[in-house]
């Protein structure tokens, strides 16, 4: 019978939740790789028994971490991410230039057409390619290398590349999204790259048509809708409808505009949902109550989720990967929180409910349909 | 034969349980290094490279410690050579990781 398995990144390791397609009873499994963080955890769409964890910490730096059986069992493959050539420099938080440093990997993005095909986003911003199943990585270096780059300056999470998305339809076209540069596209498989930022408006940077220098949270796509590109900004939820050459706010009536996630349902893909927190620095929901946010006509018109979640004296934030959808109908929608709790709605979010309320704070939730 | 003691976390990701013994452990000119210790080590166990020291540098990773006989030797050169004890089996060359690491 058809299942569902949800990936769990946490800061203090990788969990395991899988149920019937049914969704109603779930079977946890963790932690995996106990006391590191995974900052990722993902599947391959080709074939979900092939799963990739980045997996880091303070002590002993990055690794990568295969499974070729669904997550029962997990190898080590590479972990060599060096910046090719000249390293470069990029602003510091003062202002001031600072050689690229890797520090860790943000997200994983396996292709659409081959396991053994995956692209890595690093902090500092680098894509990384392999092609052989992780164990090789290789720089596609022309993000890092924009002339652009010199003054991307780290938010407050640092200089993370974290968004990922390759497009279904058009080939070679890769867009990603780091933080607090913006948004960028590529249209010949990472050789060259085009900021994609016009529209925005970054209160906190001078220049409100700059060309870099914005931070994205997130973005996603509907695979039906491949131009289309839903953005949940540092402030503002945006929308494109021309593959990014062209955002308009779509912030409409939510109780605030500030959040990491935004997904959009895996069958309707003008239902998108986020969650709003209260501002820049309180990085919890507005009065207490937390509160999904579903729009159904692509964005301004918003309607809040509450069956099922907390609605007083909740102050737990979701951060950006840590929202996910599956395919089956009617869809699922999931989302784990950094008070450890992991909930879903089997119902394109009408109701929901708390598969595991516990775990350490979670940093990526995925969801993948079993055969 | 070398004495090597690693961390729980380092242990769990080379599958081993106790302490990690090598054998023909010298460097370039036959002294017993920091250097040609963990060569050996990462040879012997390459999924632990990076995880210790730097893979292009060779710079000890901040948030790891290097111990034997009682003394830290975390900033000492790795090619200065290792206490005769160490070379000799009777005392471990420990890895740790930093209290401020975790």
């Amino acid at each position: 019978m058809t299942g569902v398995r949800v990936l769990v990144g946490t800061r203090k390791g990788a969990f395991v939740l899988t149920s019937d397609g049914r969704r109603g009873d779930w079977t946890v499994e963790g932690p995996h790789f106990g006391g590191w963080e995974i900052y990722h955890l993902t599947g391959s769409p080709v074939d979900p028994n092939r799963l990739y964890a980045s997996q880091s910490g303070g002590w002993f730096g990055q690794l990568i971490q295969r499974s070729d059986d669904g997550g029962k069992s997990w190898n080590p493959v590479g972990n060599d991410f060096a910046y090719a050539g000249e390293v470069g420099e990029h602003l510091w938080y003062d202002g001031t230039p600072r050689p690229w440093e890797f520090k860790r990997v943000w997200h994983l993005e396996p292709s659409r057409d081959d396991p053994d095909t995956v692209y890595a986003g690093a902090e500092d911003a680098a894509l990384y390619l392999s092609t052989d199943g992780g164990l090789k990585w290789t720089e596609l270096t022309a993000l890092r290398t924009h002339p652009t780059g010199p003054s991307w300056q780290p938010g407050a999470g640092g200089l993370c590349l974290h968004t990922i998305i390759l497009d279904p339809t058009h080939p070679g076209r890769i867009y990603t999204a780091i933080s607090a540069a913006g948004a960028f596209r590529s249209d010949d498989g990472g050789d060259s790259w085009l900021p994609i930022n016009k529209g925005l408006r970054s209160g906190e940077i001078p220049d409100q048509d700059a060309e870099v220098g914005h931070c994205v949270h997130h973005i996603t796509q509907h695979p039906s809708r491949p131009d289309t590109l839903f953005m949940q900004k540092h402030w503002d939820v945006m929308r494109s409808d021309d593959a990014g050459a062209n955002w308009r706010e779509v912030s409409g009536n939510l109780p605030s505009d500030f959040g990491f996630p935004i997904a959009v349902h895996p069958h309707e893909p003008e239902t998108i949902y986020v969650v709003p927190i209260k501002s820049d620095s309180e990085h919890y929901p507005p009065e207490g109550k937390l509160r999904v946010y579903r729009s159904r006509t692509g964005g301004d018109e918003w309607e809040p989720l509450t069956k099922g979640l907390p609605q007083s004296d909740c102050y737990v934030n979701v951060l950006r990967d840590a929202m996910a959808v599956d395919t089956l109908d009617p869809g699922g929608i999931y989302f784990g929180t950094t008070g450890g709790q992991v909930y879903h709605s089997a119902d394109g979010g009408d109701s929901w409910a708390s598969i595991v309320r516990d775990l350490p704070p979670v940093l990526s939730v995925e969801a993948q349909v079993l055969p | 034969m070398i004495r090597v003691l690693l961390p729980a976390h380092l242990k769990n990701l080379a599958h081993v349980t106790g302490e990690v013994r090598l054998e023909g452990v010298t460097g370039p000119d036959g002294a017993v290094t920091q250097r040609s210790v963990l060569d050996a080590l990462e040879a012997q166990y390459p999924m632990l490279l990076g995880t210790i020291r730097d893979r292009h540098s060779g710079k000890r990773r901040a948030f790891v410690r290097f111990y034997a006989c009682e003394e830290d030797l975390s900033n000492e050169s790795p090619d200065a050579p290792l206490p005769e004890e160490v070379v000799v089996g009777k005392e471990p060359f420990i890895v740790l990781g930093a209290m401020a690491g975790g």
